[in-house]
């Protein structure tokens, strides 16, 4: 008998090895292929990141570790490892000959089941059984099934692609069915193998695979005619869709969805109590104060959180700014052109009244030079106070229909000019994942009026894999000072490296010592050429906060 | 006299004043010992050069004759004295000719051990424990997580891949010095005697290595016109050609890289490498621990590499420690970095 969480674990590593996408593929649906049910129910349910286990999580697979190894090498290691379950399988100590060590490796399902049920008291026991009897490919797959996120360079999106492939379905037939299905799937990998019939999406607000757009690049505008697109203002919130229906036993469900269809109603329990429609509907989650759209950083203060306090809730209520129509009652209406949807999606809003829900307007233009115009100013185009959480436009083809994935030529983003500066580098980090052992993050400062540099900001991203072995080699050769993870970098008028940083929009914090916050900070050039003394001063932001602080201060409630 | 006062770190390299000389001095000097032929610790351009025949030799290939004013061959195992210093060049199991070098002088003995491995290699001669006052210790592979697995085992992952794969050609990056010949010994060993293809620029030292006493069997220096015809083929190069347009014009390439380094995942991927053979020339952890317990010197100096970790599990095994950072050393890469190769 093969031991399947070894023939799993053999899986992943070939996976994180393998870099084209039509590779991957073809390891994952032959992997489907050999395996048995349920073994490659749960693979499928581990890929696409179903698998939660209330008991076992990271923390306990630090205490094992700390029985086992000194602290001070385990956090050397998994600084430089950079990823808890790969560190944790290299250090665990090989058992050679011991008792235990001929035990067999437990199948996939095995751990599954008892991960689930297994209570808190027994599983260190259970889990360090399992750690001695494997090897280190194999711990370390079953350490990454505990740990969640894989990370093995296999979306959600790839591992349903590859089970379509087991057959001739789509990827998309496969998300239709899956919000309402649980693992280990035996039906739909039956349906998928053409050995069953199709799954029934038990769910009343089952999840649709979202529309998503593309960046509008310049020569775009002389391509595409004006006339066959509408625009819409792109709203800096979070993408959701709010699906609602009557279950079996009569009783409403609601769900809100990401677009990659996470489940987010449990953080915004205001939001999914007040709709009572049949139906789903695709539009951007906002914070709406006073009749006033808040900006991103409002809005980020309720995410990512289980539960919300009353207060919360009631200082910044949760809506949504409704853009288009999937499910009109029992309806697909996914297949309309999208003038048609809007005009069903104008009648579905004003027939259920949801006071937490209204429409995203639609731009008159006639030219692109109109949009750009709005574009660069949208409180003068309408957008008033809500300005600064507009991040840009959205164009959308009048005739396409609603297509999940991001078909070309229907949807554009285009988004408004980042802002610059050029910073001084300060200090970096390690970073982790496929970044580990690289100094990936830095934190970098500009100039306050008595010459002392100020620490801004951090980015981790905006460069090529090469710029990176390029600030990685200056990060550790103008290192004047470490502390634990973080290296000092020199950084003086004329010694030091400037960095031209892109960012999104700045405001005031109290949290950081500089007094700013920027958001979605990016290294946009690394400027070798420039001498440090001449990178921008604290003065230069202060400019930039008074210019937004006049634009919103006036309107003001 | 302290340990200190016998070799001290200074931007140069190793320095030891009552003799002045230096050890892999990373900067042109009078007079030089070299413990191997890596191009970060043999350079050219000194005085005077102190290594084993077989160093001398790879620096010659590597550098041109003139590389030193004048040369001395160290034997192993035999002492010379430089002024009031004793100094004898000791097997280090590294690469071919790596020596551990061992400096004495008031009844001190320092021993700069260079780069070293333990593992079994017959393309050089096997690491020889020196007793000592003070054991310099290189740190390349100092983490717990670092544990080569059987070299093996290894190569039966590349031959497997050869069968499961025999349309396409496996490409393999490895070091020019020292990896190479090892690894195409190891290839040999599990009974491979197919012809093994290699990159124009291990040529020489390929030959060197056969001329020291190390066959390696039926080695081709691959030409342009053949590249496209290597399917099911074992070709050998420079890291740095793994990712150029020299290895793009194999017949659809299967990426391997032999490396201590391939035992991180990230690290591989980094490398974009698809198949990572961990084969090092380095001690692994295990062997780095065992090595200092083995040679039962009260106090050791960690220089290249994760010098923390090494420090800590000394102190916690009571042995005095610490750190040495000598710069200009492989820290991050195995051996030498890139584009030392290229090096005439």
């Amino acid at each position: 008998m093969t031991a399947e969480l070894n023939s799993f674990a053999w899986l992943l590593d070939r996976l994180a090895y393998e870099p084209r996408r039509n590779g991957k593929l073809a390891l994952i649906t032959d992997y489907f292929r050999r395996s048995p049910d349920p073994e490659r129910g749960f693979a499928l349910a581990a890929m696409t990141g179903q698998l939660r286990f209330a008991n076992a999580k990271a923390g306990l697979i630090r205490a094992l570790i700390a029985e086992r190894a000194d602290p001070e090498l385990f956090a050397l290691s998994y600084d430089y490892v950079g990823d808890l379950s790969e560190t944790v399988a290299l250090m665990w100590p090989e058992r050679h000959g011991a008792a235990g060590h001929n035990r067999p490796a437990p199948t996939l399902a095995e751990v599954v089941e008892a991960l689930l049920t297994t209570d808190r008291r027994s599983l260190p026991a259970l889990l360090a059984g399992w750690l001695d009897a494997l090897d280190e490919t194999g711990r370390w797959a079953l350490l990454k099934l505990i740990t969640g996120g894989l990370r093995i360079g296999v979306s959600a999106r790839l591992a349903k692609t590859a089970l379509a492939a087991l057959g001739d379905l789509e990827a998309d037939d496969i998300e239709e069915v899956w919000h309402g299905l649980e693992p280990p799937y035996a039906a739909l990998f039956a349906w998928a193998e053409g050995l069953g019939p199709r799954p029934e999406a038990s769910d009343p607000a089952p999840f649709r695979p979202a529309m998503l757009a593309h960046p509008l690049e310049d020569e775009d505008f002389d391509r595409l005619a004006p006339a066959d697109f509408s625009a819409e203002w792109k709203w800096d919130g979070i993408r959701v869709q709010a699906a609602s229906g009557l279950n079996n036993q009569g009783r409403r469900v609601t769900r809100l969805y990401t677009r990659s269809g996470e489940d987010i109603s449990g953080a915004f329990p205001d939001l999914a109590e007040g709709i009572g429609f049949d139906g789903a509907i695709d539009g951007e989650l906002l914070i709406v104060v006073d009749g006033r759209v808040q900006s991103f950083n409002v809005l980020q203060q309720r995410l990512n959180r289980k539960t919300v306090s009353a207060r919360l809730m009631a200082e910044l209520p949760a809506h949504i700014r409704a853009y288009d129509i999937l499910y009109d009652g029992a309806e697909d209406v996914r297949a309309l052109p999208l003038a048609a949807r809007r005009t069903r999606l104008e009648a579905f809003v004003a027939r259920h009244g949801a006071a937490r829900i209204d429409l995203s307007p639609q731009l008159s233009f006639d030219r692109w030079e109109a949009l750009a115009a709005c574009r660069a100013d949208p409180a003068g185009a309408g957008a008033g106070p809500d300005a600064d959480a507009i991040e840009g436009l959205m164009l959308k083809r009048r005739d396409a229909p609603y297509l999940p994935g991001r078909p070309k030529g229907l949807w554009y983003k285009w988004k408004r000019d980042p802002a610059l500066l050029d910073c001084v580098l300060m200090y970096a980090q390690r970073g982790h994942g496929k970044r580990s052992s690289f100094y990936s993050d830095f934190t970098f400062g500009c100039w306050r009026a008595d010459d002392v540099l100020v620490p801004v900001g951090k980015a981790y991203f905006g460069f090529t894999d090469e710029e990176l072995a390029q600030l990685d080699r200056f990060v550790r050769k103008n290192t004047i000072n470490r502390f634990g993870p973080v290296r000092e970098v020199a950084h003086g008028a004329e010694a030091g490296l400037v960095l031209e940083i892109a960012f999104e929009g700045i405001q005031r914090s109290t949290r950081h010592k500089s007094g700013v916050a920027m958001r979605f900070p990016r290294i946009n050039r690394i400027r070798w050429d420039k001498p440090p003394h001449e990178a921008d001063r604290m003065q230069t932001i202060e400019t930039m906060l008074a210019a937004i602080e006049a634009r919103t201060a006036a309107p003001s409630p | 006299m302290r340990p200190h006062e016998l070799l001290h770190p200074t931007p140069a390299g190793l320095y030891c004043p009552p003799a002045d000389l230096y050890i892999d001095p990373v900067r042109p000097v009078a007079r030089a010992l070299i413990t191997h032929g890596h191009a970060d610790h043999a350079r050219a351009g000194h005085g005077a050069v102190l290594a084993t025949a077989e160093t001398l030799g790879i620096m010659a290939v590597r550098y041109g004759e003139g590389f030193t004013q004048s040369r001395q061959v160290a034997v192993l195992g035999e002492a010379v004295r430089i002024g009031a210093v004793g100094i004898s060049f000791h097997p280090a199991g590294h690469v071919l000719g790596s020596a551990q070098i061992a400096v004495e002088a008031a009844g001190i003995r320092i021993v700069a051990s260079g780069d070293y491995k333990r593992a079994a290699d017959r393309t050089c001669r096997a690491f020889d424990p020196v007793p000592c006052d003070v054991f310099i210790t290189e740190a390349t592979f100092g983490l717990p997580v670092f544990r080569h697995p059987d070299t093996a085992g290894e190569v039966a992952k590349l031959l497997s891949s050869l069968a499961l794969f025999p349309e396409r050609c496996h490409v393999i990056g490895a070091y020019a010095l020292g990896k190479a010949q090892r690894l195409i010994a190891l290839i040999r060993d599990a009974g491979y005697d197919r012809p093994i293809f290699v990159h124009g620029a291990m040529e020489k030292l390929n030959s060197f290595y056969e001329s020291s006493g190390v066959p390696l069997g039926d080695i081709r220096k691959v030409g342009a016109a053949e590249r496209k015809t290597l399917k099911g083929e074992i070709v050998i190069c420079p890291p740095s050609a793994v990712q150029d347009l020299w290895a793009r014009q194999l017949p659809d390439p299967v990426t391997a890289f032999a490396s201590g380094w391939m035992r991180i995942r990230a690290r591989a991927r980094q490398k974009g490498v698809e198949l990572p053979l961990i084969v090092s020339d380095h001690a692994d952890w295990d062997d780095l621990c065992a090595t200092i317990r083995e040679v039962g010197a009260p106090e050791i100096w960690v220089t290249h590499g994760q010098e923390d970790a090494l420090v800590r599990w000394c102190e916690m095994n009571g042995i005095r420690a610490r750190p040495l950072r000598l710069a200009g050393y492989g820290d991050d890469g195995e051996a030498e970095p890139d584009g030392a190769q290229a090096t005439p």
